[in-house]
């Protein structure tokens, strides 16, 4: 079996401040990670590959040339290879090229069994990629998974659907495409034999000329959205600040205030 | 196409890389500013630049030739799930009312099932003037294969101008597959929407890098322009009863789905959902280990029955599960009655929840960034405010 799962670097969002003075992002000193839930796509095709002897898994990112720091990791901890999808030509790329940008990519890999995505990447927040790569192969695609399991055949996925407030047992054909949550497993960490490879690693750039990709469909130009302004949300300013107050007499106060607004 | 740097003018002052909301520019060996792939052209940093050095080149037109006046009217995709609709279909009726009576068109809402005829009903109350409804037995149970496939050739067969959806784990999970069939932009998650008059522009603003920033998105030259809404973020409309419209039933030839739905586990029905409670306690970071929620559950107990939620940071220690967790990647909520405990209010939990109609926060840090959005903060430890309130509350 053959499994792409596909990353992506990304700013740690939660290390992002606003500067109160000028209402901008400060991003001084804000690194750059694997996307937390690309780090769950990961994990689940490592565990596929234990479970299923014989698969190998290719790591798959699409940005700078520091991106392949990411793919270093993905090395480190037990995918086998990778492909680093670095062009000026898909700068600009709205959720529809980069989506048909990576398909292309996942296609010059050949025919993988499975593609494995994160659900969303924290930066843009999407969720789009994974299910469009997977319209763009033709492969159907299952969102938010948090278990997923090969029959012996290695012709179905049986895996667990998660929605706001239940989840579905979904059988679906291989091949087959799946972004994945959070609670699906815990990463794991690199081993030293896996930093060791990732080390010696010398990760090639591809153009998207070589994955086959058609350059009329790629980047700013072929992308339908574009972003107009940007902005930051409106300060927002906090009520009544109790300090100082004893505990018993904070929460009557705050009882007789609530049942005075009639909320309780 | 896309950023272009006049390499003579550019001082090397960095103000462009310090503005770029997405890292993408730097200062090259020589000191000259240079953008890699992250750019996207938003055009943050040619505000920023002092000598006028950087501009955004106009994308090539690249209409394709699609005739914008082809394309007309207002839709919703109308969600439901086992032959319930979902609230947020009755939200973007009222947004998607407001959109159409702007733009001077008809709204339609869109129907896909299996023997779901019934709802049209409730959407027109709701507001929609047509119902096109698609009964199809590969609609029975949802799969993102079939559910695209109905309503791609729904859009092209109609040309609407604009398309809305829930951006549920449904609606986000087969709405982008649209998009791409009908090569057309996709805007995920907005949390405003508006009309501008002159271009009919659908103006799409939403939330990026967890809520640090906003992002107004437009999508000039393809059609429809798409977005999936956030639950609870628009009021929906009331019902008017008794008000009817155009039924519409499109007999689709859809093959059957590859991917097969074998059973639904409801397996958090004992468990109240954030999304529609009208009364919600949440745990952060501050509630320090896992058995602390049964003090919130004890507070949730004493209101009458709140819901508990919880932040990315309680959910990411293994505290909770994620159907509990408030914000840019949890659920975003809008209760009578918000009360946080022990969460310091990171940008990207402030999103999923400073619109509940009450805010109120316990936490000891007084400069905790969640005091910015309550009406009503309590600086003490949550472990001797809490226990009181349930006291007062049981007096």
């Amino acid at each position: 079996m053959h499994i792409v799962v596909c990353l992506k670097q990304v700013p740690n969002t939660t290390q992002v401040k606003i500067n109160p003075e000028t209402n901008t992002l400060v991003r001084d000193g804000v690194e750059s990670i694997m996307n937390p839930f690309d780090e769950n796509a990961l994990e689940m095709a490592l565990q596929l590959k234990e479970a299923h002897p014989g698969t190998r898994v290719t790591a798959l990112t699409m940005g700078p040339p520091q991106a392949a720091d990411i793919l270093k990791e993905a090395v480190g901890r037990g995918a086998d290879d990778v492909l680093l999808l670095c062009d000026r030509a898909v700068a600009g790329s709205d959720t529809l090229a980069t989506s048909y940008a990576i398909s292309c990519a996942v296609r010059s890999l050949g025919a993988p069994d499975l593609v494995i995505f994160g659900k969303q990447a924290i930066d843009g927040d999407t969720a789009q990629v994974g299910p469009g790569v997977a319209d763009w192969l033709g492969i159907p695609c299952v969102a938010c998974v948090r278990k997923c399991e090969i029959a012996a055949d290695g012709k179905t996925a049986t895996v667990e659907r998660v929605s706001e407030d239940a989840y579905d047992v979904v059988e679906a054909p291989l091949p087959c495409a799946l972004t994945v949550v959070k609670e699906a497993n815990v990463p794991r960490m690199a081993s030293l034999r896996g930093k060791m490879a990732a080390r010696k690693l010398a990760i090639e750039p591809t153009t998207a000329a070589a994955t086959g990709a058609d350059p009329a469909l790629l980047g700013l130009a072929a992308s339908p959205t574009h972003v107009v302004r940007i902005f930051s949300p409106p300060a927002k300013t906090g009520g009544a600040k109790w300090e100082g107050l004893e505990p018993a007499e904070a929460a009557q106060k705050l009882v007789a205030e609530l049942k005075n607004r009639k909320l309780v | 196409m896309g950023l272009l740097i006049d390499r003579e003018k550019c001082i090397g002052c960095g103000a462009c890389a310090a503005q770029c909301p997405f890292g993408a520019l730097s200062l090259d060996a020589e000191g000259k500013a240079q953008a890699n792939e992250a750019c996207t052209a938003c055009g943050s940093c040619t505000e920023a630049c002092p000598v006028g050095a950087l501009k955004i080149e106009a994308a090539e037109k690249k209409s394709a030739g699609i005739d914008l006046a082809e394309w007309r009217g207002v839709w919703v995709y109308a969600e439901q799930r086992e032959g319930a609709l979902h609230g947020v279909s009755f939200e973007l009726l009222g947004e998607g009312r407001v959109l159409a009576e702007k733009l001077g068109v008809p709204l339609t809402a869109v129907l896909l099932g299996s023997g779901v005829e019934a709802l049209a009903a409730p959407l027109f109350e709701h507001g929609a003037d047509r119902v096109i409804l698609a009964d199809h037995p590969a609609l029975a149970a949802y799969t993102a294969e079939a559910y695209a496939e109905a309503l791609s050739a729904l859009v092209r067969k109609y040309k609407p101008e604009a398309l809305l959806a829930g951006a549920t784990t449904i609606g986000r999970g087969f709405v982008p597959r649209v998009a791409i069939e009908v090569r057309t932009g996709l805007t995920a998650d907005c949390t405003g929407l508006d009309i501008d008059p002159a271009t009919r522009r659908l103006l799409q603003t939403r939330p990026a890098f967890g809520g640090n920033i906003m992002a107004c998105i437009e999508c000039p030259d393809h059609r429809p322009q798409m977005a999936t809404v956030r639950p609870k973020v628009f009021k929906a409309a009331p019902a008017q009863p008794g008000r009817t419209g155009e039924l519409v039933k499109e007999t689709l030839d859809l093959k059957a789905p590859a991917v097969r739905v074998l059973e639904t586990v409801h397996a958090m029905e004992n468990e109240k959902n954030v999304a529609d409670a009208e009364i919600i306690v949440t745990g952060g970071r501050g509630l320090g280990k896992p058995e602390n929620f049964a003090l919130l559950r004890e507070l949730a107990d004493a209101l009458g029955g709140a819901a508990i939620g919880a932040s990315r940071a309680a959910v990411d220690a293994g505290w909770i599960s994620a159907f509990h967790q408030v914000g840019q990647t949890g659920k975003t909520v809008r209760p009578k009655v918000y009360i946080a405990c022990g969460v310091s209010g990171q940008i990207q939990h402030l999103v999923g929840m400073n619109s509940s109609d009450t805010i109120i926060a316990i936490n000891k840090d007084p400069d905790a960034p969640i005091f910015g959005v309550a009406d009503i903060g309590i600086v003490g430890d949550l472990f001797q405010v809490v226990p009181e309130i349930i006291r007062a509350l049981k007096a």
